[in-house]
């Protein structure tokens, strides 16, 4: 077993593979703590499903397993789905909760349409389509690592350059154009951010369950500090060590999809957080609680004496 | 324009989908003064200082700005002259920040795009806290505040945003009587220093204590003028006790 490890950390491919998904991983910290904390995390969930549909028609389109090909159709159907959601909400009695739902599930079912179709189709190119449900992570090459440094790059330069603009829209929208800063100029920005992660984390981590890579190490983190900063790095850090982590365990065994593998990880930063962290933790509120409620009975004691 | 006006606003109304919210207003807010705007719920407060804000376009009418150098100007080149205060519901208060975050945030109109708040900034933030009555509190979570206490917080803000122009929305709704004296007190201080309040209220009992000038609203401006002038039983119950359907249902 140790033996087997240690060849696994060893070998060139998988230090490439787990190298891309550690950086997606951090880059879905940083962008997801954003859309977390403006309650939108439910927009990368519809966006992601709204993605499947359109990998397989880029697929129909060449005939090939063309990568580029793949994301930028996805990314079409995923933004075709974001202009539906925000029409939908904004000029329907249909609420946003129910738009993103209806959109997600929709897509989704359009999506496997479209792809159990290519698969019953005798085109041996297809083969591997599927991954892009659950994601495999081993399916990257360097070059889509490359990618992934590359864009990923981009994105945290422009988190350290709005830095205090994604702050004040953050926290109050309306208040940052009263001061002057175009709210479609950064809601765009923010919105670009979560699209392109999300994109770059299709072929690894999978259309389902991407949206819980950029929410989760967001809520884990934001449990153990009140400092936006530390929240955002915080969220880099546990999204890099799930990312790499999830692909490790992928790669153990046979056939484990990256994508639930490194969910499962993230899902235990958060159980973690949740229960044991110092202040907001469910343990330490409620000890805080039986504390409190300690006091005041010996203040009504000492009343009743 | 009249040169003892901070804002005119002209034959404006205002329209969400096909309900209009405003109807054919005209109305303006001296300078160095304190007004309160006056009315009903669903009388389009709110909106109307939405409207002020740039947030809703109206179908007609118009908005205008002086400086206090009295020159006449549009919106966009008074922002960083005006301070605005929501109302401190509108905001999630567990988003991680201090005290002192969110009072930076009102020097960040004049820092621009891209800047970064400076020492000076942090000296401003400080001074403001200060003066609300908060020094002790930069570094505390603001998810530990209180309600009277955010609503200095957001006092704060606006102060530190050192506008000529300060509109708000309800600053007293849901404080305790100490944090309304230090509201009220710090307004005061305000207008002597020859700024412009607007407060949206809705305690009528406080309104002759408080005010210089007050506008009624319900839809239409009902009446307007000093408070001497035109606070009386007869404007409070035509503006309260009207039937009116223009629209209804907006706060």
């Amino acid at each position: 077993m140790l033996n087997q490890i240690s060849l696994l950390l060893n070998d060139y491919t998988f230090q490439i593979v787990a190298l891309g998904t550690g950086f997606l991983g951090l880059l879905s910290g940083v962008v997801g703590t954003y859309a977390t904390l403006r309650k939108e995390s439910l927009l990368g969930d519809a966006l992601s499903h709204a993605a499947l549909p359109g990998i397989g028609i880029g697929f129909i389109l060449i005939q090939r397993k063309e990568l580029s090909v793949l994301l930028l159709g996805a990314l079409v159907s995923g933004l075709i789905a974001t202009v539906i959601i925000q029409t939908m909400s904004k000029k329907t009695v249909v609420k946003l909760d129910s738009a993103l739902s209806l959109i997600l599930s929709s897509f989704f079912g359009l999506g496997l349409v479209i792809l159990t179709s290519i698969q019953n189709n005798p085109n041996a190119q297809q083969a591997g389509l599927s991954n892009f449900i659950f994601g495999q992570a081993s399916a990257m090459l360097l070059s889509d690592v490359q990618l992934i440094g590359v864009v990923g790059l981009g994105l945290l330069a422009l988190v350290a350059l709005f830095w205090k603009e994604f702050k004040v829209f953050t926290f109050d929208p309306m208040f940052a154009q009263t001061l002057g800063f175009s709210g479609k100029i950064i809601e765009s920005l923010m919105s670009t951010m979560i699209v392109v992660t999300i994109i770059l984390g299709l072929e690894s981590v999978g259309v389902i369950l991407i949206s819980a890579l950029l929410i989760g190490p967001a809520v884990a983190a934001r449990q153990w500090t009140n400092r936006l900063s530390v929240v955002v790095l915080l969220a880099a850090i546990i999204g890099f060590v799930s990312g790499v982590t999830g692909t490790f365990i992928s790669s153990l065994g046979e056939r484990i999809p990256t994508g639930p593998a490194i969910v499962v990880v993230v899902s235990s930063f958060v159980f973690i957080s949740l229960f044991f962290s110092p202040k907001r933790g469910i343990i330490a509120g409620h000890y805080a609680n039986k504390k409190r409620q300690k006091v005041f009975m010996n203040q009504i004691q000492s009343l009743e004496e | 324009m009249e040169n003892n006006k901070a804002i005119v606003i002209d034959h404006l109304t205002v329209a969400y989908d096909a309900k209009p919210v405003l109807w054919n207003i005209s109305c303006g807010f001296n300078k160095a003064q304190l007004t309160a705007i006056i009315g009903p719920n669903g009388a389009g407060k709110s909106t109307l200082i939405k409207s002020m804000l740039n947030f809703i376009q109206p179908i007609t009418g118009s908005i205008a700005f002086s400086t206090m150098e009295d020159e006449q100007v549009p919106y966009k080149k008074m922002k960083n002259k005006i301070a605005y205060v929501p109302q401190n519901t509108t905001v999630d208060w567990d988003f991680p920040a201090t005290v002192l975050d969110v009072v930076l945030m009102g020097r960040y109109g004049h820092l621009g795009w891209l800047k970064r708040p400076g020492k000076k900034d942090k000296n401003v933030a400080k001074q403001m806290l200060l003066k609300v009555g908060l020094p002790t509190f930069a570094s505390r979570q603001i998810s530990q505040l209180s309600g009277g206490q955010r609503q200095r917080v957001f006092l704060a803000r606006a102060l530190a945003q050192e506008a000529d122009i300060y509109i708000m929305d309800e600053p007293l709704s849901g404080v305790d009587m100490k944090t309304e004296h230090i509201i009220m007190k710090l307004l005061k201080k305000l207008v002597e220093e020859g700024k412009t309040v607007i407060v949206v209220h809705h305690d009528l009992q406080t309104v002759e204590e408080y005010f210089d000038h007050v506008v009624f609203i319900n839809q239409e401006v009902i009446a307007q003028g000093s408070i001497q002038g035109a606070f009386t039983k007869d404007n409070i119950d035509k503006t309260y006790h009207q039937d009116r359907n223009l629209g209804e249902g907006e706060g």
